[in-house]
């Protein structure tokens, strides 16, 4: 029989402003097995924790209920206490009386009796439970960051630093990412290229790191410590390790009308290509899609010049088996379509351009080589209007756009304004906002002096309709604070386009068993105190892949992540959960439905040799359950038919004590 | 508040709810009636949201919406301030203890400069 202790915790006013803490205390006293009861101010104090700690000494306890917040809260905590007081930490129960009771109860007698109720289930679970010691796992000390944008960059920079391996896994054939595609960034106006390219340097001369560009992960196994990835190679039908990035290739390649994506198709590259002269790796793609030799094999061109012979039409995608101990995940983000938004005539003019877009148009490097001219006629426009907010702060149940802010939009285009006033004096620029909001170092005093130093129309109200009028473009908008309809010929109009997570995103999410919210951005462990780990143990978060970000964010987060990734490989054991799942040989008839549903492959087969009440002996074939990769999920104790698989510390028995005791 | 009851029943037979309304303006910077209104859609489901509404029904330009639904098709919080001006209007018409007309005094009234929208809109809102 065990000798029971029940701790019924106040949390202050949270739980006893509800449930009456003293009588809780004083009915779970009466249950089988309990041999002391108290309540406490809080249970999670020192002061409280000592309590336990005594108790647990003074009344030889073998196994306590602590009736306080959400286990995910605490658990760990009162665990670590018991184990101090010498109590096996798997002897703790918690009965969540907070958020499954006090906070979503408002009468004090109904939150009292559940409260009671579920200090009864768990008082019925813990005279069931058995002391369980965890078993430990190695740790592989090598860390994967999917994503090459500044996030991953950072990231990856900051784990090598610290002495461990990092491989980056890029799907473009460079990293860098969209920072690499801004021109100047806020508030201090640096160059983007000028800060990002000698980290893209450090990042391709580290001895600790290696790149995988143009590249995918194709799918992950395992846990934390021990991930085994699979990682695709695109067929880039060039040999990395021979292409010098001469660009002797891209210059005699006659295949010339491609798209640029880097410039957003706002001019065209070759069939075979290197994104940008600072690419990193530098070495140079071929397009499959426009490459005339590899569409119908006549030309070869690339073939007869490259010096170094680094072309091979014949390279295939290649998949290349990596092991892990941390996934960092820095997927980033991309402007939405403005397909959609059919009232700023978009997909109608060439002049109506996404802020993306205007950052290429004022690059050095863009196609316009930073002069700012109009896509349709390469003049110079002289009216300039920007829109925010197209796509953000949409209703839920809107259509076209996101229901968040997208938190960079105002900065960059007070940026872009402030900029083009600048360079242009004689442009007249207007900005339509719905509110600017610039909560960040120096933010407000930045968007302050585009508006008064450098003279920009900032005025609080929103385009209704662009139509294209001739060689101008008619912005039809509201001026609410003069309660006014204006019209505005514009020469060029820019929309601040909202942001959403890279397409990529969703898929990995799978693979990882990583969280997501409904738009697809990455679910933190805790939104305050654990903000760069994913609930998936040994998956963090770097970047835009959790919410909107800018770049000095991004890069703090960035940091964060990597020191996670750092105190985690520079463990040499993990301790597992030892609540894992266990077959009972004598009742397995080895019918697989187990292995089937296991989503961790921890369940494998083996024959085993029994001697029987005759004395001859009969092989069977049973479930063998690896409890290093058991996850304790569940779903095999459930799918047994035979009622062999059972869950450590969630045994069968124990959840129906835990039903009896709340029914009875 | 001025006038809650009201509010109320307007909110209740429009369905739409203006507290939504994020006050950008994209009604007013998108309605083709403008400059025929006193009260322009971004003001006219703020005054209905603070139960402003007694000038709303004295208002002329009650009248001047056509009905094109550009305000409900474009705003970003699908607050939809057509619906508004439409239930301001039946309070009006019960008010006055008019009935509607029905469709087949539509043709009567339609004149050579009579907006299509308009005409298209009567027949919407009487073919009930």
């Amino acid at each position: 029989m065990q000798r029971i202790g029940v701790f019924v915790c106040w949390c202050g006013s949270n739980i006893a402003g509800t449930v009456d803490v003293v009588a809780v205390a004083e009915a779970l006293k009466s249950e089988p097995g309990v041999v002391f009861s108290a309540n406490y101010q809080y249970m999670c104090s020192q002061a409280g924790q000592d309590l336990i700690k005594d108790a647990i000494k003074e009344h030889n306890l073998t196994g306590i209920v602590v009736c306080s917040c959400s286990p995910r809260m605490h658990e760990a905590t009162f665990r670590k206490t018991a184990a101090a007081a010498g109590l096996n930490p798997y002897m703790v129960e918690i009965a969540n009386i907070r958020e499954q009771c006090s906070w979503v109860h408002k009468d004090m007698p109904v939150g009292t009796e559940k409260a009671i109720i579920l200090g009864k289930a768990a008082v019925a679970k813990v005279n069931l439970n058995t002391p369980l010691v965890p078993g430990e796992s190695p740790v592989t000390k090598r860390a994967l960051v999917i994503g090459g944008g500044i996030a991953g960059i950072q990231t990856a920079l900051d784990i090598a630093d610290a002495g461990f391996e990092v491989d980056i896994v890029e799907k473009q054939p460079t990293i860098g990412g969209k920072m690499a595609q801004l021109d100047k960034t806020f508030p201090t106006l640096d160059c983007a290229a000028c800060i990002l390219t000698p980290k893209m340097v450090d990042v391709g001369q580290h001895e600790k790191i290696r790149i995988f560009s143009y590249s995918e992960v194709e799918a992950v196994k395992g846990f934390v410590g021990n991930f085994d990835v699979t990682i695709k190679k695109k067929a880039r039908y060039v040999k990395e390790e021979l292409c010098t990035g001469c660009g002797d290739c891209v210059s005699k390649c006659p295949m010339k009308k491609v798209p640029n994506e880097f410039n957003l198709g706002m001019d065209n590259r070759k069939a075979i290509y290197i994104p940008f002269a600072q690419a990193v790796p530098k070495v140079a793609t071929i397009d499959a899609d426009y490459c005339n030799m590899l569409k119908n094999g006549k030309c070869g061109v690339c073939a007869k010049f490259c010096q170094a012979g680094a072309i091979d039409y014949t390279q295939k995608d290649e998949l290349i088996e990596e092991k892990y101990g941390a996934i960092v995940v820095a997927t980033g983000y991309n402007p939405i379509s403005m397909d959609k938004f059919d009232e700023f005539a978009y997909n109608q003019s060439k002049d109506v351009i996404t802020s993306l877009e205007f950052e290429r148009l004022t690059n050095a490097a863009g196609p316009t080589a930073g002069k700012l001219l109009r896509p349709s006629d390469g003049k110079h426009p002289e009216k300039i209007v920007f829109v925010q907010c197209v796509g953000s702060r949409c209703d839920a149940c809107n259509e076209k756009g996101k229901e968040y802010c997208s938190k960079i939009c105002c900065m960059y285009t007070a940026k872009h304004a402030m900029l083009t006033r600048d360079k242009y004096p004689d442009t007249d620029v207007t900005v339509f906002y719905i509110d600017v909001r610039t909560p960040g170092k120096n933010f407000d005093e930045f968007y302050r002096r585009a508006v008064e130093e450098f003279g920009v129309h900032y005025i609080k109200g929103m385009v209704g309709k662009v139509s294209p009028e001739g060689d101008k473009l008619i912005v039809q908008a509201s001026d609410i604070i003069a309660n006014k309809q204006i019209k505005i010929d514009a020469d060029l109009v820019v929309l601040a386009a909202a942001i959403e997570p890279d397409k990529s995103a969703r898929p990995l999410a799978t693979m990882l068993t990583a969280s997501m919210d409904t738009n697809d951005f990455f679910t933190e462990a805790h939104p305050k105190l654990r903000p760069v780990e994913s609930p998936t143990a040994g998956v963090f978060l770097s970047g835009a892949c959790q919410g909107p970000k800018d770049i000095p964010e991004t890069v703090s987060q960035a940091g964060a992540a990597a020191s996670k990734v750092i105190g985690l490989l520079a463990k040499d054991k993990l301790t597992g959960n030892p609540c894992v799942a266990h077959s009972n040989e004598m009742m397995c008839n080895g019918c697989s439905s187990c292995e089937r549903v296991c989503p961790y492959g921890a369940i494998t087969y083996e024959d085993k040799e029994f001697r029987m009440p005759d004395r001859t002996t009969l092989v069977r074939r049973i479930a063998v359950v690896n409890p290093a990769v058991c996850q304790g999920c569940g779903c095999c104790t459930v799918a047994c038919p035979s009622g062999a698989m059972d869950l450590k510390g969630f045994a069968n028995n124990q959840i129906i004590a835990e039903v009896d005791a709340i029914c009875k | 508040m001025e006038n809650k009851n009201l509010r109320d029943e307007i909110i209740r037979r429009s369905g739409v709810n203006p507290t939504k309304c994020m006050r950008c303006g994209k009604c007013t910077g998108t309605c083709p009636a403008f400059d025929e209104m006193e009260y322009h859609p971004h003001q006219f489901v703020y005054m209905v949201e603070s139960g402003d509404i007694e000038p709303l029904l004295e208002s002329k330009s009650l009248y001047r919406c056509l009905t094109c639904f550009a305000c409900v098709d474009r705003c970003p919080r699908g607050v939809e301030p057509a619906k508004l001006v439409e239930a301001v209007r039946l309070a009006a018409v019960r008010q006055q203890g008019n009935n509607h007309m029905t469709a087949n005094d539509v043709p009567a009234k339609i004149e050579e400069d009579t907006p299509q929208q308009l005409i298209v809109s009567a027949f919407r809102k009487y073919t009930k």
